[in-house]
């Protein structure tokens, strides 16, 4: 089995799979509680933000599990994109005189205390594997991204290029629902309006 | 950490997921369950992929990807276009769609 020069002496094969294991269910853990969170919040943007929470720690799990690839799109996708995009939808169904106020009372201390705990945990968790075990020796395969690529642009190029028509049609869709009704002047009524 | 505990995980969040959308009744909640179930599927992938060292759990998690971003831009539209239309996220409050 591979050990990194990172590992101390005392710390055997088996020592080391105990502690990856540890580290899994504090991860679950933290991903469990800050899922429950989500669903039960009354206001959307406090779930968002245990949602980003769950995320990240949905991401350390994939870590954990040997694939690393899938981690960093996970919290570059997940938690970047489509988690703006929510915020963006939740901004725009608040606009009005009132916002400034409503921003400041969604961001008050009680509100970002949890996710931040939950979040401290995680970057102990990760920070604990990054200095210890590089994602190997887990009981479970590392699958880098090589493989994945290969993979997905031979076997499965017939489908990405689906998956690409599938991203367009949704482009074309949300454009085409969000666009605004035109109002329609009679050319005449339109001088007399002015 | 198994294939086992991998699993596990991904039923619970996958039942989070499932009570979320069965007990709240704003329209943006339900999606960020629909999103909890597809990541808890995702999870599930990515484990038998790891088990047996094969990409094919992480190329699915990819599609996956691919299908939660364009459920979002769709789900978002109609969420805009339903509040600017009847002024409530509630979906109670626009049952009588009959959908």
């Amino acid at each position: 089995m591979k050990t990194s020069p990172l590992i101390s002496e005392a710390l055997s094969p088996e020592k080391i799979m105990e502690k990856i294991d540890i580290l899994f269910y504090i991860t679950s853990a933290v991903a469990v509680i800050s899922t429950i969170m989500v669903i039960t919040r009354y206001h959307a943007v406090h779930a968002l933000l245990y949602l980003v929470v769950s995320f990240l720690s949905i991401a350390l799990i994939f870590y954990f599990a040997g694939a690393p690839f899938i981690a960093a799109l996970e919290v570059i996708i997940y938690a970047g994109a489509i988690m703006v995009l929510f915020i963006f939808v939740v901004m725009m169904l608040n606009l009005g005189p009132r916002t400034m106020e409503q921003e400041r009372g969604w961001t008050t201390p009680a509100i970002w205390i949890g996710p931040s705990i939950l979040s401290a945990v995680l970057l102990v968790a990760f920070m604990t594997v990054l200095m210890n075990n590089p994602a190997e020796d887990t009981g479970l395969n590392l699958v880098g991204v090589q493989e994945v690529g290969i993979s997905l642009f031979t076997e499965y190029l017939l489908a990405v290029e689906l998956t690409g028509l599938l991203l367009m049609a949704a482009i074309i869709g949300a454009y085409h629902l969000g666009s605004r009704e035109k109002k329609i002047y009679h050319r005449y009524l339109e001088k007399t309006d002015q | 950490m198994s294939l086992e505990s991998g699993l596990i995980l991904s039923g619970i969040l996958f039942m989070i997921g499932l009570t979320g959308v069965m007990i709240r009744r704003n329209i943006i909640f339900m999606l960020l369950s629909v999103e909890i179930m597809l990541n808890a599927a995702g999870i599930a992938f990515i484990f038998a992929g790891s088990s047996r060292a094969d990409p094919n759990g992480q190329i699915m998690f990819l599609f996956i990807l691919a299908v939660a971003a364009a459920e979002v831009a769709i789900g978002l539209a109609l969420v805009i276009l339903i509040y600017q239309k009847f002024k409530t996220l509630d979906i109670d409050g626009i049952s009588f769609m009959k959908g």
